[in-house]
This record gives C-alpha cells, sequence and structure tokens, in this order.
C-alpha cells in the first residue's frame, strides 16, 4: 500500500447551487465553494449541518464531479433514519449555506494515469461518476472500464451518463436488454479488464463490496491490487 | 465559527445519559464495516505477532502463544471517524502491555507503528498503547472476531478514533520518531483523540 500524496482542503462555507431528485431516493446537490482545493476523482467531501444550539452532525460524501468542474457535485442517498440525508434530500435550498471540508482521502483515487477496472453498487456509483467524467475530459476514459449494479434502472444513480459510455450494467431485480435479473457474475468480472493487470476499485455497501472482493480474488485478482470504498475509511 | 444550518435540528441527539465524543452518533446494535482493502483469509497457524524496533528483546509470538498468556477483556465503547460510536461493547484478548514488557522498550523509543498483514499500517505514540489501553483481541461479545472485523486477530486501542485499531495486526514496531501510517499519509489525524475531534491532520 503506497501512494503519492493527495489534496487535502479546511472547512468551507459552500452555497447551494441546483438542487435536483434524479431518482426517487436520492438527491443531487451542487455546491459554489469559494477557494476550492481541486480535488482528485475519487476523493470525498464531509458535509456538516450544526443546529441553533451548537449540535453537530456530520457524514462523508464522495464528490461526483471532476476538479475542471467550476461547481461540487454530490449525490446522496436518503436514507429514511438518517439524520443527515434525510436533511440534505428534503429541507436544504438553493441559496442555503453549508459547510464542507475536502478534499479527503488518498487511496481511493485515479489520476487518469494508469488502467483501473471500476465496480459500484448503487449509491457506490458516485466516485465512478468523477472518474468517468474525468477521463471523458482529458481523453483518458479508455483506461477506465466500468461494471455498475443496482436493483432496478430507475434505482441506478447516473444511469443515464453510465449507459451512454458502455459501463456493463448489472440489475438484480429486472432485466436489462438480454441479460437476465441477476447481480454481477464472476464471468462478467472476468471480462472487464481492457488491459493486463488494471488496479481494481470496488465501492458500495459492505455486503457488495465484500462480494466483489471475494469474486474477484476467487478468480486470482492480487489482494494488493484491490481497493475497497464502503462509508469511509477503516473502523 | 460559521453559524447554524438553516433548518437543521438534528434527530440523533445523543442519550445525555452516556457521553458522545463531539460529531458523533450512536450506531446502537450495529458494527459497521470499514475497510480500504481486499479482507484477507488469515490462517492463525501461520500468523505471528512481532514486537520489534527500539526494545532490548523483539519477540514473536505464535496464536498459541498468546493464547498461553493472561487474558482480559475490553467492555467499552468504541468511536469510528466516519461518526459512529457503539457503546458499550465487549472484545477479549490480551493487554499489549504484556507483550511491551516481554520486548523491554529502549528509553528513546516515543512512537509505534503498527503494521497488519495486508499492508495496511497505522501509528501511534507508544504512551498510548500502556497502562490498559491497548489490546491485541481475538474474540468480539464473546465470539470469534469475524474475518470483517479483523479477525482472527486485531489491535485495539478504544479511546482512539478506530482506524487506529488495526485490522489483522501482525507486528508493532518501537521507533523514536513518529512515521505516518495509511490514513494518516492520506490526511488523517496523528493522534485521533475522539474526544478532542482529531479526525484530520491539523485538528
Amino acid at each position: 500500500m503506497t501512494e503519492q500524496l493527495a489534496p487535502t482542503g479546511a472547512w468551507r462555507s459552500a452555497t447551494v447551487a441546483h438542487i435536483d431528485h434524479p431518482i426517487s431516493h436520492g438527491v443531487r446537490l451542487r455546491l459554489d465553494v469559494p477557494d476550492r482545493i481541486d480535488h482528485l476523482p475519487g476523493q470525498h467531501y464531509v458535509i456538516r449541518l450544526t443546529a441553533e444550539d451548537g449540535y453537530v452532525a456530520q457524514r462523508s460524501y464522495s464528490v461526483a464531479s471532476p476538479p475542471s468542474d467550476p461547481q461540487l457535485e454530490f449525490y446522496i442517498e436518503r436514507l429514511d433514519d438518517g439524520e443527515v440525508s434525510t436533511f440534505l434530500a428534503d429541507e436544504v435550498r438553493v441559496g442555503d449555506e453549508l459547510q464542507v471540508r475536502g478534499p479527503i482521502g488518498g487511496w481511493f483515487v485515479w489520476r487518469g494515469d494508469v488502467p483501473i477496472v471500476g465496480i459500484g453498487g448503487g449509491s457506490g456509483v458516485v466516485p465512478f461518476v468523477s472518474m468517468l467524467r474525468h477521463g471523458l475530459a482529458t481523453g483518458t476514459s479508455e483506461l477506465l472500464r466500468l461494471a455498475v449494479s443496482a436493483r432496478t434502472l430507475a434505482d441506478l444513480p447516473y444511469a443515464d451518463e453510465l449507459v451512454d459510455t458502455g459501463a456493463l450494467i448489472a440489475l438484480s431485480r429486472e432485466p436489462y436488454f438480454s441479460r437476465e435479473a441477476a447481480r454481477l457474475t464472476s464471468e462478467e468480472l472476468a471480462g472487464l479488464p481492457g488491459s493486463t493487470s488494471p488496479t481494481y476499485f470496488v465501492c458500495g455497501s459492505p455486503a457488495f463490496s465484500r462480494g466483489i472482493v471475494d469474486q474477484l480474488v476467487d478468480a486470482g485478482v492480487p489482494a494488493d491490487m484491490i481497493r475497497v470504498e464502503s462509508f469511509g475509511p477503516s473502523g | 465559527m460559521p453559524g447554524p444550518t438553516r433548518g437543521f435540528v438534528g434527530k440523533r441527539r445523543p442519550d445525555r445519559s452516556h457521553a458522545l465524543p463531539p460529531g458523533q452518533y450512536d450506531v446502537g446494535r450495529d458494527f459497521p464495516v470499514l475497510t480500504a482493502e481486499a479482507t484477507p483469509r488469515l490462517d492463525p497457524d501461520r500468523w505471528r505477532l512481532t514486537v520489534n524496533g527500539l526494545v532490548a528483546n523483539p519477540h514473536s509470538w505464535t496464536w498459541q502463544d498468546l493464547h498461553l498468556l493472561p487474558q482480559s477483556e475490553y467492555r467499552g465503547d468504541i468511536h469510528c471517524v466516519t461518526t459512529w460510536s457503539k457503546f458499550d461493547t465487549s472484545f477479549g484478548g490480551v493487554s499489549v502491555d504484556l507483550l511491551l514488557d516481554a520486548v523491554d522498550p529502549l528509553p528513546n523509543a516515543a512512537f509505534v507503528l503498527a503494521t497488519s498483514t495486508t499492508g495496511y499500517t497505522t501509528n501511534l505514540p507508544l504512551e498510548h498503547l500502556r497502562n490498559n489501553k491497548a489490546w491485541i483481541v481475538w474474540s468480539h461479545e464473546g465470539k470469534p472476531l469475524p474475518r470483517e472485523h479483523g479477525g482472527p486477530v486485531r489491535l485495539l486501542v478504544p479511546h482512539l478514533y478506530f482506524w487506529k485499531s488495526a485490522k489483522w495486526v501482525t507486528e508493532l514496531t518501537l521507533l523514536e520518531h513518529d512515521k505516518q501510517g495509511f490514513w494518516e499519509r492520506n490526511g488523517y489525524h496523528d493522534l485521533g483523540d475522539p474526544w478532542l475531534e482529531q479526525r484530520y491532520q491539523g485538528d
């Protein structure tokens, strides 16, 4: 596990510039962040909410936008019992200020320089959207192979962009063209690499990530070529 | 300090009868799994724990060696930097004090770099591993520690954020100067005291 240092930024006051709900249980926020430190695709930010009495809640979210985007974009899955995600999905309005800190994390990043395979489940596709947009913006997208998984196409964040750029789409609850409803299969994973010895990036729920990693290791992928992001650093 | 977030009230406020570090919430009975790497399948019979570096008597313990030492349990809270805390949970194993006593740290030893079988590393001041503050553990709630939580064996330093409690630990190296580990090189704090909210470098 060796890696170059990645940029890290301090707290900033961000202004909400755009909000939409591309799928029913998620919200997309675009923020203006003054004096932002450019992130690397795959890095995340902390969003912090403060109540009138000083009570604070904060969570980490992967950035969906590429470094070249003048705004920062986040996709946040709304968890019914979530304290921060329900507020961001239901209460935030354009023009609101949010405290954000980032970029953070130097392990789950892609600089557009080496071949990688990205495998994302549900909202775990978000860091790969940043990588994909970065690849398209810099002419390096051929180094990136993506497979994404969701229950249905309507549950898949950024489905249009992922479909348009040729990501392998695996839906577990409905057929997708000629593909039967199923989780990602080992055969599908084996067919992903576009070159020899890519680095694998896996992002999703802990159960999703563990299942994919087990499949990769069983298929002979060296463990040190696999990077995993579930919900943040080790715990 | 910036002002409050418009409209935010907060619905996971902690039970005032149980202390929670700033910015943390009670995760309840869950035990989230967070890892940056492929979870290894570790064979206890081939695993060793080595304590080396600035010590008079570097030593390696086998799985069986460790189980022959006096065992102890931690029961209390744990705190993850991703903001969950888990109350009143238990881990069993051996105190790191026993291992340090056996290797006899040199006077200039001041820091420790913990290394896992995966190559994961994390740094801690030596004093934070002493005086019944740290354990090598292999059970959780009386059952074998599950693989995804670092099983069969991990470091436990519950008074610091949980990334310091290296899963699949295999080596503790005593050093004179602090040497940053994996998350610390990636922007996380060198000490990581949850009560001081030392999440990132500069906190």
